[in-house]
């Protein structure tokens, strides 16, 4: 666990950095309690909202000190924002939770071996950099291309590995190592009649590992309508770092955004990630400190919208292909809420009505798909059991359906149930795939 | 803090994971969903059987160590809150439905099972259990005994007292007694059973109950009229009664929660309606469709200014929604939301609901009325905010003064949420000395050391409200 040098001081930046006003809000209804994943699997109030507010307002209180476990505790939320469509009084639990978790970072002075060692890659060496995103991609393409892939399975190299971060490995897609803007270039005119004119928000994971998913969604977008930018300014979203306590690189992130879609001069900001969109519909939020960003951030915020969103609500009908041979067996899919995509972009109702309508497609609803699949950004490398937990529980209510696909709405959840399938699939042929890549392929090829 | 060798012997009997005493513990027990109440047990405890429960009292016992038990902590009274330290017992891993007997419509079940989660497990068998309090998705069984919950049917189904036909039960001397059982008639001595529902953890911790079940009615329709003066929709509500016509739900919104959940969720109300009655019906489709088209005859006669009939499913949600809304849009307003549930006759509503809106006006506060007019439960729900210390005492006035008008009025000081903490020093009003003497004794006679949630129901003093600082 992160060690913190002085006890004192973290309480007396918790009591800065908490909206207190928040923390009051609260009246302690338990309203979250079934929402919550980490409740529900543990039965503690303390792994509950209302109990991690409750130790967030004690440590302010004087109460209970800042201490270890409270830091632990902190971690163990997934960030999945399950608790705040059920809070009556509209508590923002997700500020809560980051402004914690920022102070606690801020005192932190070492964090355990190699979790500090991803933090910093991750953090400061990766993703705010596309161009080492790129590299990143076209690493991991030499990797499976070049025979490494397998002579390191056959090796049982990755035995030196922590067992997480092995089993990621035999999950990561098939790398392009080569971006959106390089396949596509950075416009893309609608087909057809134009409905109006999107800015494209690439994503840095989304980029570097899903290139491909990231050009058949500007192909969508295009098809349904609109004239596509890809401004080449744009960089990561920071929603890793605002989640993790890093809540300065985040706003840096935010402003370089903002500037890049306002030159761009688009109606709408356009993301195929839960992740990245939950974060960028919060910028004002994230910049509410600075009077200048104000309106910019203001704007940014209520224009980005996720893929399905627009493609359901204000896109022309898509040319989907009638299923070939006629009465054959429709294929089953289930859908895996994107948590961040239901709770915080209120997105989830999209994506089943576009499942819905596609022909010889049979949506099938799995039990609690709105619960998180244990993903949650990094989580399920800093917090494997809890989150392997959570898969498990998962898997078993995806098998319930015996869809032949789980589709999903964002990459951290689509590599999440890629983990699940190869741990726990009942029948190994189901596949996790991006709506975007379940939609394009099922689209009438056009003359 | 609790002595070593205690905490030793507690970990011994549940196991060194059920039994916790840290800081982060302690804290996440220190509450329930009472505005401004707080206090620190010295430890929490999570039994997994009857045989522990039992064995964790004797320990408890022996060394006078209270116990406060409890389900979700949701409770309006600060009916959970440890005031007096000791252990919180946390009932959520005694959650089974130990059998469902289709042949005598009954259902054996642990206390810590999440009231919603056996509703719907009982209505995927055919059946029907109607206490639907407004914390079931997180409530447990063992709670709504405990505080005798009510809801939304309590009108022509009743409230939990209603359905429990027997229990188990551990004393605070660690011995265990079962009481009824899947019968309907039981006079073997005192009813101890009913006795136990609503005695809000201070005679016996409960770790069985056999509740009734009912079959569920085939049909249901919902309505909605608005009214320009709330003696009308008041004269409504008994004229429905007295026309033999039991709905299944009768909620009142009063003029100030009318126009708060209209600003939250924009359904279009007439704000300047003094009073809105939302109907539904349940039963055989031709009762159904009769006593629906009764009551929005009635409805008319008493000038209902509108009056809409849900055509479908959809349609009845959309009507829903006004009631269904009005906590969460009161609980938006300010910082700190004190629902209280005085109740009264039901031909007593409108002036309870007038007295209400003029306290409030004297005490300079604001309270929105809403509530179960059927069976004349109210919730005056006031906003505030804790740290305006001025504004909160102000609201304590009010209450207060509610209290005594719901005395006058023929009704009490709690429907459905208990005494607890909260109205401990109103429960003389009610009562009188000699109806809180006897009580007092039926106490001391089932938990003579006062372990069993010491402070609760009985104020050291009458009158004055309780609030500690912290919260």
């Amino acid at each position: 666990m992160a060690k913190t040098t002085d006890r004192e001081a973290l309480r007396e930046t918790l009591k800065i950095k908490l909206d207190y006003d928040q923390l009051t809000n609260c009246m302690r209804c338990g309203f979250c309690l079934p929402a919550c994943p980490t409740f529900r699997e543990t039965g503690l109030e303390a792994e509950s909202p209302r109990g991690r507010i409750a130790l967030m307002k004690a440590t302010v209180d004087g109460i209970m000190g800042p201490d270890v476990p409270f830091e632990e505790q902190m971690s163990h939320c997934l960030g999945c924002r399950a608790c705040e469509p059920a809070c009556p009084a509209d508590v923002k639990y997700g500020q809560l939770i980051e402004q914690a978790r920022d102070a606690i970072e801020e005192h932190t002075t070492q964090h355990r071996g190699w979790v500090k060692g991803v933090r910093k890659l991750v953090f400061q060496g990766l993703f705010p950099h596309p161009k080492r995103m790129e590299l990143l991609g076209k690493g991991l393409k030499l990797y499976q291309r070049s025979g490494l892939q397998t002579a390191v399975r056959k090796t049982n190299a990755l035995k030196l590995l922590p067992k997480q971060l092995a089993d990621m490995e035999k999950i990561l897609p098939e790398a392009t190592g080569k971006g959106v803007v390089k396949t596509l270039g950075t416009h893309v005119p609608a087909k057809g009649q134009k409905v109006g004119t999107v800015g494209m928000f690439r994503g840095c994971l989304m980029d570097a590992m899903f290139a491909e998913t990231n050009r058949k969604t500007v192909e969508l977008l295009s098809e349904a309508g609109f004239d596509v930018a890809i401004p080449e300014a744009q960089n990561c979203c920071g929603a890793l770092h605002a989640h993790s306590g890093e809540t300065a690189q985040a706003k840096e992130l935010a402003k370089r955004n903002i500037r890049a879609f306002r030159e761009a001069g688009v109606d709408a900001i356009i993301s195929n990630a839960g992740g990245c969109g939950a974060i960028l519909v919060e910028y004002d939020h994230l910049l509410h400190d600075e009077p200048q960003w104000r309106e910019d951030a203001a704007w940014f915020a209520s224009h980005t919208k996720d893929i399905s969103t627009i493609l359901w609500n204000e896109g022309r009908p898509l040319p989907f292909a009638e299923p070939v041979g006629g009465e054959a067996a429709a294929v089953r899919v289930t859908y895996q809420d994107s948590c961040h995509l239901k709770n915080v972009m209120k997105g989830g109702a999209s994506p089943r009505s576009l499942l819905g309508a596609l022909p010889g497609v049979e949506l099938v609803e799995m039990k609690d798909a709105g619960s998180c699949c244990g993903s949650a950004g990094i989580y399920n490398i800093t917090q494997p059991e809890m989150a392997n937990r959570l898969l498990e529980k998962k898997m078993k209510d995806a098998n319930g359906t015996a869809a032949h696909y789980i589709v999903t709405s964002n990459p951290g959840c689509l590599l999440q149930m890629k983990l699940g399938i190869e741990r726990h699939a009942s029948d190994k042929r189901m596949e996790a795939v991006h709506i975007v890549d379940f939609l394009h392929e099922r689209m009438a090829a056009r003359g | 803090m609790l002595d070593n060798a205690i905490a030793r012997q507690l970990r011994d009997i549940v196991g060194a994971s059920w039994f916790k005493d840290d800081d982060q513990t302690r804290v996440a027990h220190s509450y329930d969903g009472t505005p401004m109440l707080q206090a620190l047990p010295d430890g929490v405890i999570y039994p997994g059987s009857t045989e522990e429960v039992a064995a964790v009292m004797r320990v408890l016992h022996e060394h006078r160590i209270p116990v406060v038990s409890r389900g979700s902590g949701t409770n309006l009274c600060g009916g959970t809150v440890p005031i007096q330290g000791g252990i919180v017992m946390v009932m959520h891993r005694m959650n089974a439905i130990v059998e469902v007997d289709l042949q005598n419509l009954t259902a054996t079940v642990q206390p810590g099972i999440l009231t919603k989660a056996f509703t719907e497990h009982i209505e995927s068998l055919g059946l029907f259990y109607p206490p639907d309090p407004s914390s079931m998705a997180i409530s447990t069984i063992g709670g709504n005994i405990a505080e005798c919950s009510g809801g939304l049917r309590g009108l022509k189904y009743g409230t939990t007292k209603d359905y429990v036909l027997g229990l188990e039960f551990v004393l605070a001397s660690g011995e265990i007694v079962r009481t009824g059982g899947k019968l309907v008639k039981d006079v073997a001595g005192y009813d101890l059973t009913k006795l136990l529902v609503g005695s809000e953890g201070t005679l016996a911790i409960v770790t069985e109950a056999t509740l009734k079940l009912v079959p569920p009615p085939k049909h249901k329709k919902t309505m909605l009229a608005m009214f320009s003066d709330v003696y009308d929709a008041a004269r409504t509500v008994s004229k429905i009664i007295e026309n033999r016509i039991i709905p299944a739900t009768l909620e009142l919104l009063d003029n100030p929660t009318i126009k708060v959940v209209n600003d939250y969720a924009k359904l279009g109300l007439p704000t300047d309606a003094a009073a809105m009655l939302l109907i539904e019906q349940d039963g055989e489709l031709e009762t159904v469709e009769r006593d629906i088209e009764l009551i929005s005859g009635i409805c008319r006669e008493e000038n209902a200014t509108e009056v809409s009939i849900a055509r479908n499913h959809e349609e009845a949600l959309k009507l829903l929604t006004a009631r269904r809304s009005a906590f969460t849009a009161l609980a938006r307003l300010r910082p700190t939301t004190i629902l209280e549930d005085a109740t009264v006759p039901r031909s007593k509503i409108a002036d309870m609901v007038l007295a209400i809106n003029r306290i409030a006006e004297k005490h300079r506060v604001q309270i929105c009325t809403f509530g179960h007019a059927g069976d004349g439960n109210l919730h005056p729900t006031a906003t505030t905010d804790a740290r305006d210390t001025d504004e909160v005492h102000r609201v304590e006035e009010a209450f207060a003064e509610i209290f005594e008008a719901a005395i006058a009025f023929g009704g009490t000081i709690t429907g459905e949420h208990g005494v607890g903490l909260v109205k401990s020093p109103y429960l003389e009003w009610k009562l009188g000395e000699p109806g809180v003497a006897v009580m007092q004794s039926i106490k001391a006679a089932f938990d003579p050391h006062n372990l069993l949630n010491p402070g609760k129901i009985f104020a050291k003093s009458a009158r004055r409200r309780v609030v500690l600082e912290r919260g």
